[in-house]
C-alpha cells in the first residue's frame, strides 16, 4: 500500500531509533503526550515503545472521541431508537460502550429484535441514503468525533436541506481538539504542581489536515510546550519524538509539522467553512473524564434546526456519573497509567469495560491491555 | 484519532464523487471536502470522504529525511563504539 | 367406466417457487421436496433409501464425530455459499483431528418464502463440494419455519470419520521448542464476506478460501513430521485459535508479523475498516504446531500440495506461565496478540 508501507519500514525504524537514542540526553527523562487515540493505537500495535530508550516516556492523551463521550449522550441515542422508534445510525466505535441500565447500543439493538432500528454505518452518507430509502421512518445519525469527522456531518446536513428531507436529523456530539489540550494543560497537576510532567505533545494527524497547524501555536507559546504534528504511521511517530527531543534539548517551544505531506498551516479551508456554516460552539459540554469544558463542542445552527435531533425529539442530556472506582479521568489527563488503576485488568477488561478508556480499542487502557500487558507480570491473561 | 487512508483516485464521478483504490481494493468516496483533485492524485480518506490531497513530493522528502537521520545516527553509533 | 388415470404430480417449480410450510409438514409436499431437490442432487447411494437414518458399513479405527451449524449471511458470496461452506467446514473439523472424513449428514432449517431456485443452487453447491472431497451426504432432515423466523436457510452438518491409532493431534500438545505453521494467506473468507455488507461495500477480488483440507492433511501426515496440534482458524481468526491452543497447552507463543502470509487486497481492506487480519475468519486454512526439528520437512510437504503452496513458518512456542501469544511486529517491537473480546467492528478512530 503506497504511502503506508514505506512508513512502516523496519530498517528506517532502526535508524530513527538510533537517532532518538543519540539525541536523548542521558541525564534526564522526557515525557511526551500523544494526544490522539490513533497514535496511542499505533504505538501499542507496532510496539514502538520497545524502540525507544528507557528515559523517553509516552503518556496517552484524551484524543479518543469514544472515550470522552459521556454515558448520557449514548443514553440519548438509545432512547431515540427505543422510545422514539427512529432508525438510529452509528459508526462502529460507540456500539459497545456500556451506557445506563446495563445497555449499550448493541444490546439495545438485540433487545429490539431484528436489525430494524439500530444500524452501523461506515459513513454519514450511508445514514442519509437510509433516510432517502425509508421516507416513512425517521432516521437519526449519531455524529461523534473530533474535527476530522465533523466536516462529513456538515456535508450531509447541507445535502439533506437541499433535498428537503423531512425524516433525517443528526444527534451532534462533535468535540474540539484545542479545548481538550487546553484542559490538560490547565489542570493544576500540570500547570501548578508539575506532578504530571508533560514536556511536549504529539499533535493529531488527521484532525490537523482539517484545522491546520496554526491552532496549536497558541499552546506552544502560552504554555511553553513544543508540539509536533505527526502522521499515523509508526515512523511518523518516531520522527515526531525525535523532533520533540530536539526542541526540548534546545529549549524551544514551537509547532513543527512532521506530517507535511498532508497538513498545512491553514488546513482545509473548504472543510472549515462548511463546518462553520452548519455548526456553532456550545457554551459548555460535558466530557467523560475531563468534566465540563467551555467552548469545547459543537451544536447545529438554527438555520439547520430541522436537522437537529435534539430539537426534533424530546431527548435531553442527563449526566451519569462514572463508576466510583473508575480512574479514567486521571488516565485521560495523563495523571495515571492504565496499569496503575486499581481495577485495570481485573474488574475492568475489554469484555467488561467499566470506563471509557477500556471501551474503545484506542483508549489508553484498552490499547495497553490488548497489546502491551505482557510487560505487567501481575495481570493474568 | 481518525482512521484515514491514503488512496489513489482512479476515476472522477458526477456529484463530487470518485472511485479510489488501495492495493486493488476500490471504493466510492466523496470529494465534497476537497478541490481540484485529478485522477492519479492521492487523497486521505476518512469515513468515505477525502480530507485532503496527499503531497507525494513531501512524502518522498519525509522518507528521505528518515533515511538520512537514521544513517547519520547509525554511523555515529559505530564511530563511538569503535 | 373410465380407466383410473395415473395421478399427475406437478414437478416443483424451481424457477419461481418458494418454500412453503407444507414442505416441512411431513406429507406429500415434503416428500416431493426431498426427492426432487435434495436426493436427486446429493446423489449418494444412501439418501434415496427413504429411511430417516443411513446404515453404513463398519469402519476400522476410532470414530471421530463433529457437528457445526452454518448461519452465514449473505448466503452467496465471492468464492462460495452456505452450501459448500457447510460441507467443507465440517470435513475440516473432522480432518484436523487426524481422521479420514467418511460421511456427512445435513439438516436444513428453511424459512417460509425462501426461493426454491436459491435452495437448488445451494444444494447443488453442496453436492459439488461433497463429490470433489469424496465425502457423500448420506442422510438429512428438513424443517420449515414461518416467514420472519429464519434467515433464508440455516444448515447444520455433522461429519463422521475414522482415525488410526497412534495419531494424537490435540490442542494440549504444543510444547516449548515447537514451530507454528499456517497453510496460506489469512483473513480471506472474513473480508470476502465483509466486502459484501451493504454499507461497507468494497470493490475487490477477494474470494472466500473455503476448501476441504483433508487432502492437504493427508500429505502432511505422510511427511512423517511430528505434528502436535492441527486446527483450522475459523471464527476469530488465527489469533483466537492460537490463544486457545496456548491456553490448552499452557505455553506461550511468539509470532513474526513479517512472516504472516497476507494478500495485499486483504491487507488493504482491513486497513480501510481498522480491522486486524489476525482476527478475521478463514475457511480453508490450517494452523500446524510441529516439533521444531520437523518444521522444514512439514513445510516442504505442504508446498507440494495446491492448498499449501503459500504455507509459511510464522512463529514458535516457548515457556510462559501466562500463556501469552506475542508478536514481533514488522517494526521489530513487541505486542500481544490477545483474545478477541467480541466481534471486531469497523471503526472510525
Amino acid at each position: 500500500m503506497k504511502f503506508i508501507d514505506e512508513f512502516r519500514d523496519r530498517e528506517l525504524a532502526g535508524g530513527l531509533a538510533a537517532a532518538i537514542r543519540q539525541a536523548a540526553r542521558q541525564q534526564r527523562d522526557y515525557h511526551f503526550m500523544e494526544f490522539c487515540g490513533g497514535h496511542t493505537h499505533a504505538i501499542a500495535r507496532y510496539g514502538v515503545s520497545d524502540l525507544l530508550p528507557a528515559n523517553v516516556h509516552m503518556i496517552h492523551g484524551p484524543g479518543c472521541p469514544v472515550c470522552v463521550l459521556p454515558i448520557g449522550r449514548i443514553d440519548m441515542a438509545i432512547r431515540l431508537a427505543v422510545d422514539a422508534g427512529v432508525i438510529l445510525c452509528s459508526y462502529g466505535d460507540p456500539l459497545r460502550v456500556p451506557a445506563s441500565g446495563g445497555l449499550s447500543l448493541l444490546r439495545a439493538k438485540a433487545a429490539l429484535g431484528g436489525s430494524g432500528d439500530i444500524r452501523m454505518v461506515y459513513s454519514a452518507a450511508d445514514a442519509l441514503r437510509l433516510a432517502r430509502e425509508n421516507p416513512q421512518r425517521q432516521v437519526v445519525f449519531f455524529a461523534i468525533g473530533f474535527e476530522t469527522t465533523t466536516p462529513p456531518t456538515a456535508v450531509v446536513i447541507r445535502q439533506a436541506q437541499a433535498l428537503g428531507l423531512k425524516n433525517f436529523s443528526v444527534l451532534c456530539c462533535h468535540v474540539l481538539t484545542p479545548a481538550a489540550i487546553a484542559s490538560i494543560l490547565e489542570s493544576p497537576r500540570v500547570r501548578q504542581w508539575g506532578s504530571v510532567r508533560i514536556d511536549g505533545f504529539i499533535g493529531p494527524a488527521h484532525v490537523s489536515t482539517i484545522i491546520g497547524s496554526r491552532p496549536y501555536e497558541f499552546f506552544a507559546a502560552e504554555y511553553r510546550k513544543p508540539v509536533v504534528i505527526a502522521g499515523f504511521e509508526p515512523l511518523d511517530v518516531m520522527q515526531a519524538i525525535l523532533m520533540l527531543i530536539g526542541q526540548v534539548n534546545a529549549g524551544r517551544a514551537v509547532v513543527e509539522n512532521e506530517f507535511a505531506r498532508a497538513v498545512t498551516r491553514d488546513g482545509n479551508r473548504k472543510a472549515q467553512q462548511l463546518v462553520a456554516e452548519v455548526f456553532e460552539l456550545r457554551r459548555s459540554f460535558a466530557w467523560r473524564g475531563l468534566g465540563e469544558l467551555p467552548y469545547s463542542a459543537l451544536r447545529i445552527r438554527r438555520a439547520f434546526a430541522d436537522f437537529d435531533a435534539e430539537r426534533r425529539f424530546p431527548v435531553s442530556y442527563q449526566a451519569v456519573p462514572d463508576h466510583p472506582a473508575c480512574e479514567c479521568g486521571a488516565v485521560l489527563r495523563g495523571a495515571r497509567r492504565p496499569q496503575d488503576c486499581r481495577i485495570f485488568g481485573s474488574v475492568c477488561t475489554p469484555e467488561n469495560p467499566v470506563g471509557s478508556c477500556m471501551v474503545s480499542s484506542e483508549g489508553a487502557c484498552a490499547a495497553h491491555y490488548s497489546f502491551g500487558r505482557f510487560a505487567d507480570a501481575a495481570v493474568a491473561p | 484519532m481518525c482512521l484515514a487512508l491514503p488512496c489513489r483516485i482512479v476515476e472522477l464521478l458526477p456529484g463530487e464523487q470518485a472511485m479510489v483504490d488501495v492495493a486493488g481494493v476500490g471504493r466510492q468516496i466523496s470529494l465534497a471536502l476537497v478541490e481540484e483533485v485529478a485522477v492519479g492524485d492521492y487523497v486521505i480518506v476518512h469515513v468515505g470522504y477525502a480530507l485532503t490531497r496527499l503531497d507525494a513530493d513531501e512524502a518522498q522528502r519525509t522518507l528521505a529525511l528518515f533515511a538520512e537521520l537514521g544513517q547519520a545516527a547509525v554511523q555515529e553509533t559505530r564511530a563511538l563504539s569503535a | 367406466m373410465s380407466p383410473l388415470r395415473k395421478a399427475y404430480a406437478r414437478p416443483l417449480d424451481l424457477r419461481q417457487g418458494r418454500v412453503e410450510m407444507a414442505h416441512g409438514s411431513g406429507g406429500r409436499a415434503m416428500a416431493q421436496l426431498i426427492d426432487e431437490l435434495f436426493a436427486s442432487r446429493l446423489g449418494s447411494p444412501f439418501p434415496g433409501q427413504g429411511n430417516d437414518a443411513a446404515v453404513l458399513p463398519a469402519a476400522v479405527g476410532r470414530l471421530v464425530v463433529s457437528t457445526d451449524s452454518h448461519v452465514v449471511s449473505p448466503l452467496f458470496f465471492p468464492g462460495g455459499d452456505i452450501g459448500c461452506l457447510s460441507v467443507n467446514g465440517t470435513i475440516n473439523d473432522v480432518a484436523v483431528m487426524g481422521a479420514t472424513p467418511l460421511y456427512l449428514a445435513a439438516s436444513f432449517i428453511l424459512e417460509e418464502g425462501f426461493p426454491l431456485a436459491d435452495l437448488a443452487r445451494i444444494v447443488d453447491s453442496m453436492a459439488q463440494a461433497a463429490t470433489a472431497a469424496g465425502v457423500p451426504v448420506v442422510t438429512g432432515d428438513t424443517k420449515v419455519v414461518q416467514q420472519g423466523k429464519g434467515d433464508g436457510v440455516y444448515i447444520t452438518t455433522t461429519g463422521v470419520g475414522v482415525v488410526a491409532d497412534g495419531d494424537d493431534w490435540s490442542g494440549d500438545r504444543a510444547r516449548p521448542g515447537d514451530r507454528i505453521i499456517v497453510s496460506g494467506g489469512i483473513g480471506e473468507h472474513g473480508m470476502a464476506i465483509m466486502a459484501q455488507r451493504e454499507s461497507i461495500g468494497f470493490a475487490t477480488d477477494i474470494v472466500s478460501d473455503t476448501a476441504p483440507l483433508h487432502g492437504l492433511i493427508a500429505a502432511m501426515r505422510a511427511s512423517g513430521a511430528d505434528i502436535h496440534v492441527l486446527r483450522d482458524p475459523t471464527r476469530g481468526g488465527v489469533a483466537t485459535t492460537l490463544n486457545e491452543i496456548a491456553r490448552q497447552s499452557r505455553v506461550g507463543m511468539m509470532l513474526q508479523e513479517s512472516a504472516l502470509p497476507l494478500q495485499p487486497q486483504v491487507a488493504a481492506a482491513c486497513e480501510f475498516l481498522g480491522l486486524d487480519p489476525l482476527y478475521v475468519a478463514n475457511e480453508g486454512k490450517l494452523l500446524a504446531i510441529v516439533a521444531g526439528d520437523d518444521a522444514d520437512r512439514l513445510l516442504a510437504a505442504m508446498h507440494q500440495h495446491p492448498l499449501g503452496q503459500r504455507a509459511a513458518l510464522i512463529g514458535s512456542v516457548h515457556r510462559d506461565a501466562q500463556c501469552f501469544v506475542q508478536m514481533s511486529t514488522c517494526l521489530g517491537g513487541r505486542r500481544i496478540v490477545d483474545w478477541l473480546s467480541s466481534d471486531q467492528l469497523p471503526r472510525i478512530c
